[in-house]
């Protein structure tokens, strides 16, 4: 190659270099037309618009949740004839990552479903999502339950609507339980009894599938809070230490029921719809998880109904001397949607956002069996009990702690989620773990 | 045609094409990735310039030099397996019954994709009803381990599938270049007295020094940069003791929003590459040719 053509290359690379690095950027300035406007085709002259929409509901894993969201997209599009829906559908880890990646080269779906507070803020703070306060204004706004619209805003602007709200109970199987004469447990002490009775007979107490992390996160979060109270959401939020004796021995509580063999066997390994199906086939006795499992006890048609009926729940047990009362519970609203801030079509899109929330509310219930973020007549229709109980629950709930890595910076979050995997695979000491995160949260980003 | 092609103006057309491809998909990034590890970047929102800060970092991070280690760990075992594949395809040049058999079985790993492998496996290791523990269980052992849940087997759990997927890729390299050798070498050494273990490791295997090489190279720097059947099977835990370099690439800039560190790591792991690669060839550079006839 002679010396000229090779100058001549760099100099191409020098220049493309310049041009794909402005792209990718072009978020960051706001308003700035001339990068890479991911969001493809948008309206055009004739009316038509065709809006994209991911979401994290396939049809294998959240069957009901799938076909609500193609009945209200399907309606949608009868009664706009000019819209054309186009959906992309990914699994719950997969979402995550996907939404990450068209983040970084600014071409987010027009419309997409976020997670609140400390998963939403990088987000925001890019200058991605759209604020939706319009929305919010007019007669939407009375729709939401009190408290839930709040975990999506940021500097006092909501950037995204939640559509569901989640506790997360104890299910436990009523067979295995009345096999061995046990009640579902009202003390930490009684709790450990049924773990006890269970490991004994060769029963698996509890599944788990720890592979995804936040899945052992729900089980600190409970043991933290009913020791703690509300000391964990102080140390997340700043405002106290994660040196806490209460969270250090939530901790060691964590270990020694690891000890005690409580959970069924490598489930560090095992990913959450692993974990589940050890409950699913009965091959263990408790599974603690949000309400947005509660169709597959209930409504899922595929589940076998005869193992619906075995479904029961209570809520986590307390512990003598500690903070938490026993109507305290880990959930707060799940996901919401998002209108992305580059879309073409935002308008488009917060119509659909708009028809979509109001629309969800109406036939989550119903259709689905998930409890929706927005009021719910349960007056009306017939409900299966295992619902109408949660629900009650909810009702007289008396604080609800948000899940934690949802709650902190994705930095922090990750920390903690590898924390507890190392916490169960007794890798790292009570000590080292709140540690750990202390360290973590102080470098604040 | 050889005075076409040496028309510069027509080479040029024919090489620009795919030049072009290259530097936008390949080069390109790798500048930009350069770029970005001297940022301190979410990669969200604005870029600030730390100069070699996230190197610095780097340097210090055990957690990184453990993902290393074992991404170490893993070449290591790549290129031992290469021993074994090469004896596997001296065995299956020669003239035995089945071979053609054999050399499906052994190809059909590659046909699947890494994703279906890593399904396959998981079913393969689970702690309670998979394949392997149900197996170890019937034949008398009372608790198998957790496989993919033990942070001191599971690296080794891993490299079994990796490897597995490899062998018929390497094997069938092996096996076209042994075909390939003259079949009239073979049989004047036959003439000449010499035994089977003779023909292969004083005929065969010198003419396809060549082809060792290569395969040494890709399998050393394909290791180096492995990633897809670790993320599927156990997301590089429990608590990081199955942890990769590429998977700690991903970790940082896409779990914990930290894309200039995450940058730093992927720009690392390239330089690494080049040395190694560079490092092989200077140890296996050979100083004459081989040539058949």
């Amino acid at each position: 190659m002679s010396k000229k053509t090779l100058a001549m290359l760099l100099s191409w690379t020098l220049v493309l270099a310049v041009i794909l690095s402005g792209c990718s950027n072009a978020g960051s300035g706001g308003g700035n037309e001339s990068g890479s406007n991911g969001s493809g085709e948008g309206g055009t002259a004739d009316g038509k618009v065709t809006l994209k929409f991911m979401h994290l509901w396939p049809a294998g894993s959240s069957a009901q949740q799938n076909k609500l969201v193609n009945d209200i997209i399907q309606q949608y599009q009868t009664d706009h004839p000019n819209v054309t829906i186009k959906q992309e559908v990914l699994e719950n880890e997969q979402y995550k990552n996907k939404l990450k990646i068209l983040s970084a080269s600014n071409e987010l779906p027009d419309v997409g479903v976020t997670w609140a507070a400390g998963f939403l803020e990088p987000y925001v703070k890019g200058n991605l999502f759209a604020p939706l306060d319009e929305l919010l204004n007019g007669s939407l706004g009375e729709k939401f339950i009190a408290g839930t619209t709040e975990a999506y805003a940021v500097d006092s602007k909501t950037y995204a609507l939640p559509i569901e709200l989640n506790i997360s109970p104890i299910y436990y199987n009523k067979a295995i339980f009345a096999k061995y004469n046990l009640q579902p447990p009202a003390t930490y002490d009684e709790f450990l009894n049924v773990l006890k009775t269970l490991t004994e007979n060769g029963e698996v107490p509890i599944a788990l599938g720890n592979k995804d992390r936040w899945t052992g996160s729900l089980w600190y979060m409970y043991l933290a809070n009913r020791l703690g109270g509300d000391a964990l959401e102080k140390a997340i939020s700043g405002s106290g230490k994660f040196e806490d004796p209460a969270l250090t021995q939530a901790a060691a509580e964590v270990q020694k029921l690891v000890d005690m063999n409580a959970f069924n066997k490598g489930f560090n390994g095992l990913s959450n719809d692993e974990g589940k199906s050890e409950f699913m086939n009965e091959k263990a006795a408790m599974y603690l998880m949000g309400t947005w499992e509660l169709p597959n006890f209930t409504t899922n048609p595929d589940i076998p109904q005869e193992f619906k009926d075995k479904v029961g729940f209570f809520k986590f047990p307390t512990i003598d001397g500690g903070k938490g009362d026993i109507n305290s519970w880990v959930g707060g609203p799940g996901v919401g949607l998002f209108v992305a801030q580059n879309s073409k079509v935002k308008e488009e899109a917060q119509k659909f956002v708009q028809y979509f929330v109001e629309k969800w509310g109406e036939s989550s219930v119903t259709e689905a069996g998930v409890i929706p973020a927005t009021k719910v007549d349960t007056a009306a229709v017939q409900l299966p009990q295992l619902y109408i109980d949660l629900l009650n629950e909810l009702n007289q709930a008396s604080s609800l702690t948000l899940f934690a890595d949802v709650q902190m910076k994705p930095a922090a979050a990750q920390a903690h989620l590898d924390m507890i995997q190392a916490l169960f695979g007794k890798a790292v000491t009570p000590e080292d773990f709140v540690k750990n995160h202390q360290a973590a949260i102080d470098k604040g980003n | 045609m050889d005075k076409v092609m040496s028309n510069r103006l027509v080479a040029a057309l024919y090489v620009l094409p795919a030049l072009l491809l290259l530097l936008v998909l390949v080069y390109i990034p790798i500048v930009l990735t350069g770029y970005y590890g001297l940022m301190q970047w979410d990669g969200i929102g604005a870029m600030t310039f730390i100069g070699l800060d996230n190197y610095a970092r780097l340097i210090q991070d055990s957690t990184f030099w453990q993902s290393a280690n074992h991404t170490f760990l893993l070449a290591l075992f790549s290129a031992l397996s290469l021993i074994g594949y090469l004896m596997i395809a001296l065995v299956l040049s020669g003239k035995i019954k089945g071979a053609n058999v054999f050399r499906k079985i052994y190809l059909i790993p590659m046909l699947l994709s890494s994703v279906a492998i890593a399904q396959l496996w998981l079913k393969i290791y689970h702690p309670s009803n998979g394949v392997l523990n149900t197996f170890l269980e019937a034949i008398g052992f009372s608790n198998p381990p957790a496989w993919l849940a033990e942070p001191s087997l599971v690296l080794y759990a891993l490299f079994v599938p990796i490897l597995w997927q490899y062998a018929g890729f390497y094997i069938l390299i092996y096996y076209a270049a042994l075909k390939n050798i003259p079949e009239s070498l073979v049989e004047a050494a036959r003439i000449d007295g010499a035994n089977p273990w003779q023909i292969a490791f004083r005929i065969k295997l010198p003419l396809i020094t060549e082809v060792i090489k290569v395969t040494v190279v890709l399998a050393v720097v394909g290791s180096l940069k492995y990633f897809d059947l670790i993320y599927v099977m156990t997301d590089g835990g429990p608590n990081g003791s199955s942890e990769v370099m590429a998977s700690y690439m991903y970790r940082q800039a896409f779990r914990s929003f930290d894309f200039g560190y995450g940058s730093a790591v992927g720009f690392f792991l390239l330089l690494i590459c080049l040395v190694v690669t560079w490092l092989l060839r200077k140890v296996t550079a050979s100083k004459e040719p081989i040539q058949y006839s």
